[in-house]
């Protein structure tokens, strides 16, 4: 269970009790920590929340990993001994918060009172962050979120340079067309996450190819700010996490655009929509923000795209936790994949009630030490995978993308994943005059 | 013995109904106060998405998490009707605030208030045994959640006792006097606070889920 984290590892040898009860003090006496003790008071330890949690259902059911447990064993100590734990108490409450937990939220859907465990989770993240005992993988994207404003260490000229070469691509779909970089005015502005530029370009060439076909008045914005993604939100480092949304929707309000649209993410969208702007103390957002399924959704539904290809083997959907139970936007994504599919098999339980799929919520950000243990935990989507029989997982969100990705590897399921944008590409007609 | 009979039917009720009403609204307002600390909660709070939460979650089956479990969510749900109806409503206690007050009250027929108290003794013991027995739930439960569960039953049990006067009537009815009071004063101090603490911790996460991000927590 314990690997080596150099994350964890080094901040071990160097952390002392009095600076671990210092830190947690600070973060207990505010405000949200009062929250925490209310529910911690009403919560009557009936352990209905545990089988509502995809890692203790994949863990051969082993209470330890239930959320109420994760919670007496972390933050529940840590209020009782006010503080007064060890540094070796504070690397197994970092494990369970990063590496057992993504804060998927499904638990409080079960909960007869509603408690918020998730935030809870992020509250230990936080004491973590200041603790500076954060696994190193995912330290590493929050210090390139502060160093260069993305989460890949993209360089400015590389994501410019990035977005004209998908442009070239692209026109080999559509003729002359063009990605317009910092267009005043547009009516969309359009965001990814950086890896998106890093390691899938193609679905920049995808996405452009989509607006130039569907007449879309778009734009992106070649400064920082082009990223949407957010780690220092899940590694607890709300100051940075602070600074990048405002930076993301600076640029939407320099370009004034009319809304922004966001590629197929949903921690991004969290960050942008929920996150971002409480931190900030903004009342929302300060621009409508649209989820690349309610733009599809639209213009589907406008008769903007036209679908002459369908695909007819079964096709299964990961409803992502952060845009189904964290923007209920299930039923437009629904109306998109059916568009697209004659042979849909949906997954029990489905909706908000699907699991996790174990990578969001920063876990698989932690990278390679914790692999094997985040795979683990996520027995439950392999055999809910499997008894779809489907060919084909759906995911509309990077991290449900890679979690399905090696869950099927890991798992050995005979399966493939998709995003809807390569389907959509794929399998619509590319009007007269437009195509090459 | 009558000294301890007048004592427990007086001022041992009046102190249990203080410290149980003063209590709670301690409780409740300190809350508030401290959400109000936290000045991202209330804002987000709105009366639609607090209600439908409150309603979809005291509906029998009304969640899909209580129609995942039938028999444990039907019979927590009795379990919590008859606790809180039975109190209100048994003849006994009627007749007692006749006397003392000159109040009228409607009351249950005693054949269904006997039926339903025994529901409660019924519920609550599966109820323990399920946090003996189960292992997620026994994990996390210290003996404080035994004491109060117990805290709870003892009413019942003493007053189905008291009904069908079997063993000393006087011995048993003091002694459900006594744990009627404890249960009362137990309410402000232990998880029992969940009574009304549903409403609030309902409310908020009905509007975290409904209002701000549009999804259902049902």
């Amino acid at each position: 269970m314990a690997v080596a984290d150099p994350g964890f590892d080094l901040a071990l040898a160097k952390l002392t009790p009095e600076r671990i009860e210092q830190v947690i003090n600070s973060v207990l006496s505010q405000a949200v920590a009062e929250r925490m003790k209310l529910f911690l008071k009403t919560c009557v330890h009936c352990g209905l929340c545990a089988d509502a949690c995809h890692t203790y259902l994949s863990r051969n059911r082993d209470p330890d990993f239930a959320p109420v447990a994760k919670v007496r064993d972390t933050l529940g100590v840590m209020l009782k001994k006010k503080g007064r734990v060890s540094p070796e108490f504070m690397k197994n409450a970092a494990r369970v918060a990063f590496i057992e937990c993504g804060g998927c939220r499904r638990c409080s859907m079960y909960c007869p009172f509603g408690i918020d465990i998730a935030t809870m989770i992020m509250t230990i993240r936080r004491i973590c962050s200041l603790l500076g005992m954060v696994p190193q993988f995912i330290q590493d994207t929050t210090n390139s979120h502060s160093a260069t404003s993305n989460q890949m260490w993209v360089q400015p000229d590389d994501w410019i340079d990035t977005v004209m070469w998908q442009e070239e691509d692209a026109q080999l779909e559509v003729a002359g067309l063009r990605i317009p970089l910092d267009k005043e005015g547009a009516e969309v502005m359009y965001s990814v996450i950086a890896p998106e530029p890093k390691v899938m370009a193609q679905l920049i060439a995808n996405i452009a190819v989509l607006m130039t076909v569907a007449k879309v008045d778009w734009t992106m914005p070649s400064a920082d700010g082009w990223d949407n993604s957010n780690m220092a939100m899940f590694s607890g480092d709300l100051e940075i996490m602070g600074r990048i949304e405002r930076e993301h929707w600076e640029r939407a309000l320099e370009l004034r655009v009319g809304k922004m649209v966001m590629g197929e993410c949903g921690h991004a969208y969290r960050g942008a929509v929920y996150d971002g702007p409480k931190w900030l103390g903004w009342q929302g957002p300060p621009l409508p923000m649209v989820h690349a399924v309610e733009l599809y959704y639209d213009l589907l539904r406008e008769g903007r795209i036209e679908i002459t290809d369908k695909l007819t083997e079964p096709v299964t959907i990961q409803d992502p936790c952060n845009i189904v139970r964290g923007r209920g936007l299930h039923e437009k994504l629904r109306y998109v994949v059916h568009a697209l599919c004659d042979n849909v098999v949906e997954m029990d339980p489905k909706f908000e009630h699907n699991y996790c799929c174990a990578a969001g919520g920063g876990i698989i950000n932690c990278g390679a030490p914790w692999k094997m243990a985040r795979l683990k935990s996520i027995k439950i989507k392999a055999t809910q995978l499997k008894k779809t029989g489907a060919s084909l997982c759906i995911t509309p969100c990077h991290n449900c993308h890679h979690g399905v990705v090696d869950i099927i590897g890991h798992y050995h399921i005979d399966m493939r994943t998709s995003f809807l944008i390569e389907l959509i590409v794929k399998q619509m007609k590319i009007p007269e005059g437009l195509g090459v | 013995m009558s000294t301890m009979v007048n004592f427990v039917s007086g001022p041992l009720v009046w102190i249990a109904l203080v410290t149980f009403v003063v209590g709670t609204v301690v409780r409740i307002v300190l809350m508030i106060r401290t959400i109000k600390l936290d000045k991202t909660v209330l804002p987000a709070m709105t009366v639609k998405h607090s209600l439908r939460s409150i309603f979809f979650w005291t509906l029998p089956y009304g969640s899909r998490s209580m129609r995942t479990r039938p028999f444990f969510s039907g019979l927590s749900y009795l379990f919590h009707l008859c606790l809180l109806a039975l109190p209100l409503t048994v003849m006994g206690h009627a007749v007692l605030w006749q006397q003392a007050w000159g109040i009228r009250w409607w009351s249950l027929p005693s054949g269904v208030a006997d039926v339903m108290t025994a529901v409660v003794i019924f519920a609550g013991g599966i109820f323990l045994l399920r946090r003996i027995m189960s292992p997620e739930v026994r994990n996390v439960n210290t003996w404080r959640d035994y004491v109060i569960l117990v805290i709870v039953l003892l009413p019942f049990v003493t007053g189905f006792i008291a009904y069908h006067q079997w063993l000393d009537y006087r011995t048993i009815i003091i002694l459900h006097m006594v744990s009627g009071a404890v249960w009362l004063m137990a309410i402000p101090f232990t998880w029992l606070q969940h009574m009304f603490m549903f409403f609030f911790s309902r409310a908020y996460m009905g509007s975290e889920f409904g209002a701000v991000r549009n999804a259902r927590d049902w």
